[in-house]
């Protein structure tokens, strides 16, 4: 079939889009090289929603963080995704911090952040106790926010695909070519046909974009390391405590995330490779001193797990949004760096105007339904509710994950909902199975095994990620 | 009762696992005269971890025979069966308070809340991770505990990999490292960080010196490889102060790596009791009757702290068994005249962590690691700088945990103390 | 002259017994045992190692894919692995009761293999 619009990258910013646009009628795809959405730096990030005073007044990335930010609680109720706007503090610890502050608090106002105040220390301490006793005042945004990323990547697929849009999984796109005001995109399994095409591509968009021969812009990646902590240290802090940004970005941090467990990170390092996310020495004890200068009283005991992401560092210095030179039905939404996260639901919307712009129809569609359903959580629902669960299904009174208490239930619908879970990582991502504190060491057997059973596929060619990721190896017998 | 009802059930005992200890508590219990008495198991059998340690080595204390641990569990379970105590599997304990009412849930009972005369906590312990340890590097598959291993090996039926490095030499590394090569897989290297290995000499000869497996002491690994499947270890090293060596980086070429670098209590269900936790064993802090710092709640085996032998975890968890007999029968009177143990010189923890006088009936053992290895030496058990008693040891380690004996024939030096210190002392 | 020192294992002090063997074999001196029970066990360990193995064997029929189980004594050492390769052609149908012989006189060695598990 011919599609109307083809998003390549089921990120954030691509899901968004893809969301926003199944509004109306028009066929649309989502075109993703990974065996899951999210895989990019949409599930290895802060988690942030930045209340907005970090971007240059007047770039892209000011106006769509504010009005992304604004966006939020409706978003994450449509969704039935976890939001908190807990607000947060940025330190400062000398007077060179405090007019760093100043001038935060200065751009904060020129974009148009509501809220804004500078506190002293002991307001600042009141605020947060376990922050650091060598502070001197702190920038507090009541309006910044944590979310789940890749839980919100999923929503919007699993709306968008609720509204008509098709997701493609494990579908690079080789090649482009455009004839007669169409693209025909080459993935390995098939060719796909669209009027338009949207890269969203994160990393690798400047990749695409020299498909069709756009050569102006390239893509840069820098790792961040986090490590996160077990939630006994979750509530250390209830706000989001930053410290003074650099020129390489916003620093380490210190954030409860929504689950309830402590973030550390990141770092920030220009690597050679696209494919680097390996965590390093360095890196680990970079954070681990950075947190604590924010708070000295975090127990590094209690640590859990460590990750990396890579941020997609534009040429350009801002977001790159709109058509390609090279073609304008080709609309480029390319370096979508922090504050891409808080962006998102504004790029969508500015991708949707551009596109109306280049002469695309919107017609909205009379049963589009923006709401889409989480998977029944056990372990957030009440008694009540517990009981109607096992009562049509007694799988939601196994629990296979002890750590998070995530039934046989949920693991089970993580895997028949639409853009169901393939692989062990995807069935943690959608139901935080393997999260906790013994990190899958306990049920890993159990999710290998319902895998197995609901795919149809021997155990031991279950991966952890799609692609060679097998877990297992050669039965005994 | 069919699924999405919710039962209350008053229940004399409850024991929370239904692992060695929990089995040997419960038995005790009832043989001491508890009539009702239900065990909770998350598994999908009794036995615990022991259903998955195919290899023996188990029972030579209690049984005078040696085991495998299918085999030991069996002795308990048996009886359990033949008495006729309650069990349910597949479920989960959610919570429990500090008044003694659990809420469990499973598929066929739905949500199940109980009122417990007393409760026995038999958790076990969980392992250490690799989030735990920062190993740097990538997330591939491939990475697993040794405990996970032995599960897939022995329960499944799949090897984790063709080439594997363990690191740590604890016995769960040991063994596993067995375990693989018989299995066909090839076991590279076991990595241990101290410079003497942590598991017992029979293991250290039967698992690796057997095998011809190499065992790296004062190593550890410095990196994780591979992008979708581990392609490798970097190894380095380790100075005194148990940093890196970078000189010393050395690539092994595997596809799985097996973590055997401890294992931590599971306390979890504990604290929502709002028992009282030493901070150096993980564990709660419990009296010479294994009863918590909440009235009615016991505790016994690895939750309590981490055992080497089952034999001890069964002994430990009878004494458990008998007291919360005797709490549920006799009305639970707190004991009198308490007395703290403490970790003296040489010595990491020592449990139980409180005596009370007038319970001091027999004899009781004070279990005890020590904080390195050390030979020909003295373990005294001091009051002030009075000993009470003393044990010459020829060789003791922190991968074997010490018992010394004291009772009544203890009695009169008892009589003013309050703190009793175990200590290492030049033999 | 052939040396090799082993680590006795009989109890945790772990004493280096060193042994002097003849190149036919034969020993010609043990030193370093710190009692009687390590001089037995070195002299088993140099003349004829033997070691319980203990493993899982394929099931059919039933709940479960293994049961585990041992050798009902000790094996020679040199023999383990190929005692694994036997095994590993053997299944035995559910149920088995613990105790239960899966595979008599394996590789002529008079020792069999037992179930250490009940299953249905």
């Amino acid at each position: 079939m011919d599609y109307d619009i083809a998003v390549i990258g089921a990120g954030i910013v691509g899901s968004l889009i893809a969301r926003e646009l199944s509004r109306y009628r028009l066929d649309i795809c989502v075109v993703e090289k990974e065996a899951d959405v999210a895989m990019g730096a949409s599930k290895a990030n802060s988690a942030i929603i930045h209340a907005g005073y970090d971007p240059e007044p007047g770039s892209m990335k000011a106006a769509l963080n504010v009005r992304g930010n604004a966006m939020y609680d409706r978003l994450a109720n449509e969704l039935e995704v976890p939001f908190k706007r807990i607000g947060s503090l940025v330190l400062a610890f000398t007077e060179e911090d405090m007019f760093t502050l100043k001038t935060l608090y200065d751009r904060g106002l020129k974009n148009r952040v509501p809220m804004l105040e500078i506190v002293a220390k002991d307001r600042a301490r009141s605020m947060e106790p376990n922050v650091s006793g060598d502070i001197i005042g702190a920038l507090y945004a009541p309006t910044a926010g944590i979310v789940c990323p890749y839980e919100l990547t999923l929503g919007s697929v699993e709306n968008a695909m609720g509204n008509g849009v098709d997701l493609k999984l494990e579908s690079p796109v080789a090649g482009i070519e455009y004839a007669g005001g169409v693209f025909t995109l080459h993935t390995p399994e098939q060719k796909i046909s669209s009027r338009y095409v949207i890269n969203a591509a994160g990393l690798y968009a400047d990749a695409v974009a020299n498909l069709i021969g756009d050569t102006s812009f390239s893509i840069r990646p820098r790792k961040g390391e986090y490590l996160l902590l077990d939630k006994t240290q979750g509530n250390l802090v209830g706000r989001t405590v930053f410290q003074t940004p650099t020129a390489m970005g916003k620093g380490v941090l210190v954030t409860p995330t929504v689950d309830g467990n402590l973030l550390l990170g990141p770092t920030a390092e220009d690597v050679e490779s696209k494919e680097d996310i390996s965590t390093t020495r360095p890196g680990l004890t970079g954070i681990i001193k950075g947190a604590l200068k924010s708070c000295p009283g975090i127990n590094l005991q209690e640590v859990i797990s460590s990750f990396a992401g890579l941020r997609a560092v534009p040429s350009t210095g801002d977001f790159i949004i709109g058509p390609s030179k090279a073609n304008g039905r080709f609309i480029n939404v390319a370096g979508i760096e922090s504050p891409g996260l808080t962006a998102a639901p504004a790029i969508a919307e500015y991708v949707k105007g551009i596109l109306r712009d280049t002469g695309v129809g919107l017609l909205p569609k009379a049963d589009f339904n923006p709401h889409r359903k989480a998977i029944c959580r056990f372990h957030s629902i009440g008694d009540a509710d517990r009981k109607k669960a096992i009562m049509r299904d007694p799988r939601y009174g196994r629990i296979v994950c002890r750590c998070e208490e995530v039934t046989e239930g949920e693991i089970v619908s993580s895997i028949k909902r639409p853009a169901g879970a393939r692989d062990t990582d995807a069935v943690k991502r959608r139901t935080r199975a393997g999260m906790g504190r013994c990190q899958g060491g306990f049920c890993l057997p159990h999710v290998i095994r319902i895998l197995s059973e609901e795919l149809d596929i021997p155990m031991d060619k279950i991966t952890k990620s799609g692609g060679n990721s097998v877990i297992l190896g050669e039965k005994t017998k | 009762m069919m699924g999405g009802g919710s039962a209350v059930l008053n229940v004399d005992l409850t024991v929370i696992g239904g692992g060695p200890a929990g089995l040997a508590a419960a038995l005790e219990a009832s043989e001491n005269g508890v009539r009702d008495v239900l065990i909770i198991e998350r598994g999908g059998e009794l036995g615990g971890i022991l259903q998955q340690c195919i290899h023996n080595g188990f029972g030579l204390h209690i049984f005078k025979e040696e085991l495998t641990g299918p085999e030991y569990a069996y002795r308990f379970i048996e009886k359990v069966i033949a008495r006729k105590i309650n069990y349910k599997l597949n479920t989960m304990v959610l919570d429990i308070s500090a008044d003694r009412v659990i809420r469990a849930v499973n598929g066929s009972d739905g949500l199940v809340e109980i009122k417990a005369g007393a409760v026995i906590l038999a958790m076990g312990c969980r392992e250490r991770t690799r989030g735990a340890l920062n190993i740097p590097g990538t997330r591939p598959a491939g990475i697993f505990t040794a405990g996970a291993a032995q599960r897939f090996v022995n329960i499944e039926g799949y090897l984790p990999g063709k080439k594997a490095v363990i690191l740590g030499s604890g016995d769960i590394g040991l063994i596993m490292a067995r375990r693989l090569t018989l299995e066909g897989a090839e076991v590279k290297a076991v990595c241990e960080i101290l410079p003497y290995p942590g598991g017992l000499n029979r293991n250290i000869v039967q698992c690796l010196k057997d095998y011809g497996i190499p065992l790296r002491l004062s190593t550890t690994i410095v990196e994780i490889h591979g992008r979708e499947r581990v392609t490798g270890v970097t190894v380095a090293r380790v100075d005194e102060k148990r940093e890196p060596i970078g000189s010393s980086f050395e690539f092994i070429e595997c596809d799985t790596l097996l973590l055997s670098t401890g294992l931590i209590p599971e306390n979890e269900l504990s604290r929502k009791a709002g028992v009282l936790i030493d901070p150096v064993t993980s564990g709660p802090v419990v009296d010479e009757s294994m009863e918590t710092s909440v009235k009615g709640i016991f505790a016994c085996g690895n939750v309590v702290h981490v055992h080497d032998l089952v034999d001890y975890v069964t002994e430990e968890s009878r004494i458990a068994g008998k007291s919360a007999a005797r709490f549920i029968l006799d009305g639970g009177a707190y004991g009198t005249g308490l007395i703290k143990t403490r970790a003296g010189q040489g010595i990491r923890y020592v449990v139980p962590q409180l005596i009370r006088k007038n319970r001091l009936d027999n004899d009781m053992k004070l279990s005890f690691r020590v904080t390195g290895g050390y030979k020909d030496v003295v373990i005294a058990v001091k009051s002030g700088d009075r000993t009470i008693t003393s044990v010459k040891k020829p060789k003791v380690s922190p991968g074997e945990m010490e018992s010394v004996k004291i009772g009544k024939i203890h009695g009169d030096s008892f009589k003013d103390c309050d703190l009793i210190t175990v200590q290492l002392e030049n033999g | 002259m052939i040396s090799k020192n082993i680590i006795c294992t009989v109890c945790p002090l772990g004493c280096g017994i060193d042994v002097s063997l003849s190149d036919k074999n034969e020993i010609l001196e043990i030193r370093g045992q710190g009692c009687k029970r390590g001089l037995s066990y070195a002299q088993a360990e140099c003349l004829a190692p033997a070691r319980v193995l203990t493993t899982t064997v394929k099931v059919e029929g039933g709940g479960s894919r293994l049961v585990p189980v041992k050798s009902d004594g000790p094996l020679p050492k040199d023999l383990l692995l190929d005692c694994m390769e036997v095994i590993d052609n053997v299944s035995v149908k559910a149920p088995v009761k613990i105790g239960d012989i899966v595979f008599r006189n394996i590789l002529d060695t008079g020792i069999n293999i037992v179930a250490t598990k009940s299953l249905n």
